[in-house]
């Protein structure tokens, strides 16, 4: 590390959801706190602050929960050209900014937004980038990102370069979140913003709100997964089910999508979503290396399959063998009277 | 409308990797390589914008001599010519430096739309499309699950978190694809014979007027290793009657592994 006191410093893109333009009040993704979370961690070996950095409009409200999670300071950069994410403008504004900060390291979460975002950005801004990082740290003064590679069958560590700025886009779910201190306040900074809307070649013309009233599955701690076992779209009732007493989200190895049982977005695998929930309950999944590869980093598995010799069991932490259409809605029965007992 | 696609050769996704012995990457020999799957949907997605709009499809891979192979299934499946970036310098690249080195191919030939798979299957980076994007100072729109085209313009379907966001976008413009854009097509036999006959443009680094350590080729990342991945222990087997086990697991759910 070179000694200057900026380019100690651990910068957060926060990353929240609602808003003005949704008509609500805007609120922190899980992965911003995840992200302050590694970045206080990093700047504690950097001797650096923790910086977190915000988009849009209507921000003044994060400051104070970016600041108690952790933020030494707050950048707010308002505007409406930044009211929707689009990758001209957050590079327009992000890059001078970082050009003039210096920061060691930009942390980014690996959503829609940070997977646009960020290497366009590293492009523009001569950045080392290293995406889909399970963890980063600090070893005889390198930064050195751990990434899952070839469908999980390998893990690559890459280190960046100790000259110019860095980005590591860190995956949602493999970092624990930093805990709130309210009394902790952060320096609060807003930057002019002066994009020329012309340079601006993308437009959100609209969003449309897929029809699923749970969390993302990116951001799921538990997810019920659903697998060609279920035989027929209608079974996905069942882990609907399971999924509401578990408070968590349904998703499905990839022959329910092929054959058309549930959207593309349910997919969790190689071709689909990579998840790393709490708890992952796969009903009636064999286990293929491709649907692995998107859902070996789960803390627990509890396989639920018919066949004695599917790979599934050979990751899972709790295997059951039989009939996932009488297990799932015994499971459910069982879960939701242990929330109804006095004392459970 | 002239539709670049840039296309990666990747191990199978089911093919076993090994790690080579001194941990700087894996074992190729024995081991079977295809084209990225996701560019599978790039290339179906120019092959049918050809089929509407008339104009050209271009392959364009920058990669070793086994990258040929990536090509010629582009070709089969109907692309009009290939361009093969190959030199050993490519191998000391990263992610941006590859893409700048794209950017440099694609520049001087007629692009209304550049396409590129959404990650490649491989190495998982994701970053080409974007800096790619950049480098050619075009806009982007990344992961995108639906394209429409317009006299200078597109609208792209892409999912965020729990939505569709749907974009419109200037053209020319890069834009990398998800799989459910579409269902590539196999080639024909005819198809296979031709690629068989297409000559393959082949380009060094210098050739693009490129070297490692020139501004925005020289490596800002470096790979230390690989490893295997922590193996998962097997757990246990719940035995009994549905409602025993279930009611065992709901237990270590709730006292061993903390859950619940």
């Amino acid at each position: 590390m070179s000694t200057g006191a900026e380019d100690r410093d651990v910068w957060v893109l926060a990353e929240y959801g609602g808003g003005p333009s949704s008509g609500g009040g805007a609120s922190l993704r899980k992965i911003t706190y995840e992200l302050l979370g590694k970045a206080r961690h990093l700047a504690g070996a950097t001797g650096g602050r923790v910086v977190a950095v915000a988009l849009g409009t209507g921000l003044s409200g994060l400051a104070a929960d970016l600041g108690a999670h952790g933020a030494d300071r707050v950048v707010l950069a308002e505007s409406q050209v930044l009211d929707r994410y689009t990758a001209d403008a957050y590079v327009a504004v992000l890059a001078p900014l970082l050009a003039e900060a210096r920061p060691c390291l930009l942390l980014v979460g690996s959503s829609a937004l940070g997977r646009d975002l960020a290497p366009r950005l590293a492009a523009r801004t001569g950045a080392g980038i290293v995406t889909d990082c399970t963890d980063v740290a600090l070893e005889d003064g390198r930064v050195v990102a751990t990434r899952p590679v070839m469908t999980r069958k390998a893990i690559a560590r890459v280190a960046f370069s100790n000259e110019g700025p860095r980005i590591a886009v860190v995956l949602p779910n493999v970092v624990p979140p930093a805990s709130a201190d309210p009394a902790r306040t952060a320096e609060v900074v807003s930057v002019p913003v002066s994009v020329d809307p012309a340079a601006i070649r993308t437009r959100v013309v609209e969003v449309l709100a897929l029809k699923r009233e749970t969390v993302p599955l990116t951001e799921a701690d538990v997810i019920v997964a659903g697998g060609r076992g279920l035989k027929a779209a209608e079974h996905f009732a069942l882990l609907d089910a399971l999924a509401a007493e578990l408070g968590g989200a349904v998703g499905a190895s990839r022959p329910p999508v092929d054959s058309g049982w549930v959207p593309h977005d349910y997919e969790i695998g190689q071709t689909g979503k990579t998840v790393n929930p709490q708890l992952y309950v796969a009903c009636g999944i064999s286990g293929a290396p491709q649907h692995q590869a998107g859902m070996s980093g789960s803390r627990c598995i509890v396989a639920i399959n018919q066949d004695p010799q599917a790979p599934i069991f050979q990751v899972a932490s709790y295997g059951l063998v039989g009939d996932l259409f009488r297990i799932v809605p015994l499971l459910t029965e069982e879960i939701r009277r242990l929330k109804t007992a006095p004392g459970g | 409308m002239h539709v670049v696609v840039c296309v990666k050769h990747v191990p199978d996704t089911e093919a076993q990797v090994r790690i080579r012995g001194d941990g700087r990457g894996i074992e190729e020999s024995g081991l079977n390589f295809v084209m990225n799957y996701y560019d599978e949907h790039a290339v179906e997605e120019a092959l049918r914008i050809k089929e509407r709009t008339a104009g050209t499809v271009t392959v364009i891979t920058a990669g070793p001599a086994r990258a040929v192979e990536a090509l010629r299934a582009a070709l089969a499946m109907g692309a009009d010519q290939a361009i093969h970036i190959q030199d050993a310098a490519l191998e000391t690249l990263d992610d941006l430096g590859v893409a700048r080195v794209l950017a440099a191919a694609i520049a001087p030939l007629p692009h209304d739309l550049v396409l590129c798979g959404k990650l490649a299957t491989d190495y998982n980076a994701s970053i080409v499309g974007p800096a790619l994007a950049e480098y050619l100072g075009l806009p982007q729109a990344t992961a995108v699950s639906r394209l429409e085209l317009r006299e200078g313009s597109a609208t792209a379907h892409r999912e965020i978190e729990g939505a569709v966001e749907v974009l419109e976008i200037a053209l020319p413009a890069v834009v990398t694809v998800e799989r459910s854009i579409n269902e590539p097509r196999y080639p024909s036999l005819p198809g296979i014979m031709k690629a068989k006959r297409t000559p393959i443009t082949v380009r060094t680094l210098a050739d693009l007027g490129l070297a490692p350590g020139t501004a925005g080729v020289d490596r800002r990342v470096e790979p230390l290793g690989l490893t295997p991945p922590p193996k998962r222990q097997a757990g246990r087997i719940i035995e009994g009657e549905p409602d025993v086990a279930v009611r065992e697991l709901v237990r270590l759910l709730r006292q061993e592994a903390k859950l619940l």
